[in-house]
């Protein structure tokens, strides 16, 4: 998003903008996806970059409670395919899953 | 034309010129105490350093510290918690429009000003997120990893719902009625946020569409320009950026009720650790909770008479007692009730512990008027909602 920079600065200001659409800036995410220790997990990892910050950002894998294991996320992928309907196939959902397993 | 990154700039400047960074604004970093638990301090526009859990979409935690101020969260240190990342980032207040629909004799289009027209209602009360304390269950589960700061009161000013309601005309045979809000889904086949209330409840008068918070605009990461205020209930239903209400003549059939935000149907609404819920219900009201505000874990203190303050609050019976014990709960004196700011607001209490030399676990405990109190023993349910033990802060007199 862009914004003018009359409504930037107001808003960097704080102040009030009346009888106009007010801008919201959100600051972008910067969490990045760990790359995996083996590389027999590359394939889950790309796929993990291709699909899962199309909805959020990636700290919501980061601060999952460590080393939950396989289980814990398949069951967290088949939800996102599932249930938030992400456009994932079964194979890469299986190869995501698994990255994500051995990584967090 | 400027962009983002020198918006962010600029703001990092004004935080003290700390975290310098194109991409990042946030200064420090904090630790919760659960694995995981390393977040970044962010300020986002309008709010000041939080915990950030997540950047999109945005879910911020207040730190605890805060709440050792008073019974009033500022507005920019309260809590902020989204499911779905296609957040509102340009609103015109004075296009903007709550629509009134559904079973009702005349739907309505209502302005702001139409809404602040109205016969006006004020309350002070606490916005908890269901999955509050999330961090701490044991079994841990997936969601949001929460520690105790995702909770906050305020002063809201709006109209009560039973007003526009009644506007519109409700028709006989309306059951339930249904709140949306501008933010949605990224993807069209996400299910959309949205909540149900049943018809007397949202008629009961105290359930209010809010446009004030603390004497000011709502902060646009707590729902600007219009929020749902359901006092006593949990965040869940506090529907942000609210656009959209619904008189239905039957049951609302949403994934955010029918599937999402569920408790098991029991008396303590519990089940074995890590085990299902049979039956499940939509999660409603809160349970009673109390914090130590002013000593946090671990924390050294001078042996004597140790002063402990802290904030108490229930699901709307309001505030009956708080008590304190040293001896894991063998004996319990009672604290001092602050202010009462009315019955679903955080009530402040003040106490004294005389600490001897050593290591001392500091228990709070708080009963409602309706006799609710805290567990000595966390509960557990799937979720991880509804955290209530009593707490522990652990200090070390010297």
């Amino acid at each position: 998003m862009r914004l003018t920079g009359s409504v930037a600065l107001l808003l960097a200001l704080g102040g009030p903008l009346a009888a106009a659409p007010q801008d919201y800036a959100l600051p972008e995410p910067t969490a990045q996806l760990r790359a995996p220790a083996d590389p027999a997990h590359r394939p889950g990892f790309e796929a993990a970059q291709g699909n899962c910050m199309v909805c959020h950002s990636v700290d919501y894998i980061a601060m999952q409670p460590p080393r939950k294991g396989a289980g814990f996320w398949e069951s967290e992928v088949t939800k996102m395919v599932k249930v938030y309907h992400a456009p994932v196939g079964e194979a890469d959902a299986k190869a995501i899953a698994a990255y994500l397993a051995a990584t967090y | 034309m400027i962009d983002r990154r020198d918006l962010l700039r600029g703001m990092a400047i004004g935080l003290g010129g700390a975290g310098l960074s194109a991409r990042a604004l946030h200064a420090e970093e904090a630790m919760l105490p659960f694995g995981n638990g390393e977040r970044p301090l962010v300020a986002f526009p309008g709010k000041r350093p939080l915990l950030q859990m997540t950047a999109r979409p945005p879910q911020l935690e207040t730190p605890f510290s805060v709440f050792d101020h008073g019974a009033i969260t500022p507005n920019d240190a309260f809590f902020v918690r989204y499911h779905l990342a296609d957040i509102p980032t340009r609103i015109d207040p004075d296009a903007f429009r709550l629509d009134v629909k559904g079973h009702v004799e005349r739907p309505l289009s209502l302005s702001l000003a139409d809404l602040k027209g109205m016969p006006g209602a004020e309350v002070v009360a606490v916005n908890q997120c269901s999955g509050n304390s999330r961090g701490f269950f044991e079994p841990r589960m997936a969601g949001g990893q929460l520690a105790n700061g995702a909770m906050g009161c305020a002063r809201f000013t709006g109209v009560p719902l039973k007003a526009v309601l009644d506007k519109a005309g409700v028709k006989g045979g309306a059951v339930q009625v249904a709140f949306e809000g501008l933010d949605g889904p990224v993807l069209p086949e996400t299910p959309d946020f949205a909540k149900a209330l049943t018809l007397d409840h949202a008629r009961d008068g105290e359930v209010m569409l809010a446009w004030g918070m603390n004497g000011q605009d709502l902060p646009w990461l707590n729902g600007f320009p219009l929020r749902l205020v359901v006092p006593g209930y949990y965040g869940t239903y506090w529907v942000k950026h609210l656009n959209a209400v619904s008189v239905l003549d039957k049951p609302f059939e949403g994934f955010w009720m029918k599937s999402a935000y569920r408790i098991p149907d029991n008396e303590c609404a519990c089940t074995e650790p890590g085990k299902a819920a049979d039956r499940t219900v939509p999660i409603g009201r809160l349970n009673v909770r109390s914090f130590v505000t002013n000593l946090t874990d671990g924390q050294e203190v001078r042996a004597g008479q140790v002063p402990l303050r802290g904030i108490a609050f229930d699901g709307g019976s309001g505030i009956r007692a708080v008590e304190v014990s040293t001896d894991d709960g063998r004996s319990w004196a009672g604290a001092s009730l602050g202010q009462d700011l009315g019955r679903y607001a955080f009530r402040t209490w003040t106490s004294e512990v005389a600490l001897a030399p050593g290591a001392h676990a500091l228990r709070v405990r708080a009963t409602g008027n309706d006799g609710g109190t805290q567990p000595m023993e966390p509960r557990w349910n799937p979720a991880g909602y509804m955290r209530n033990v009593v707490e522990t802060t652990r200090v070390r007199a010297a």
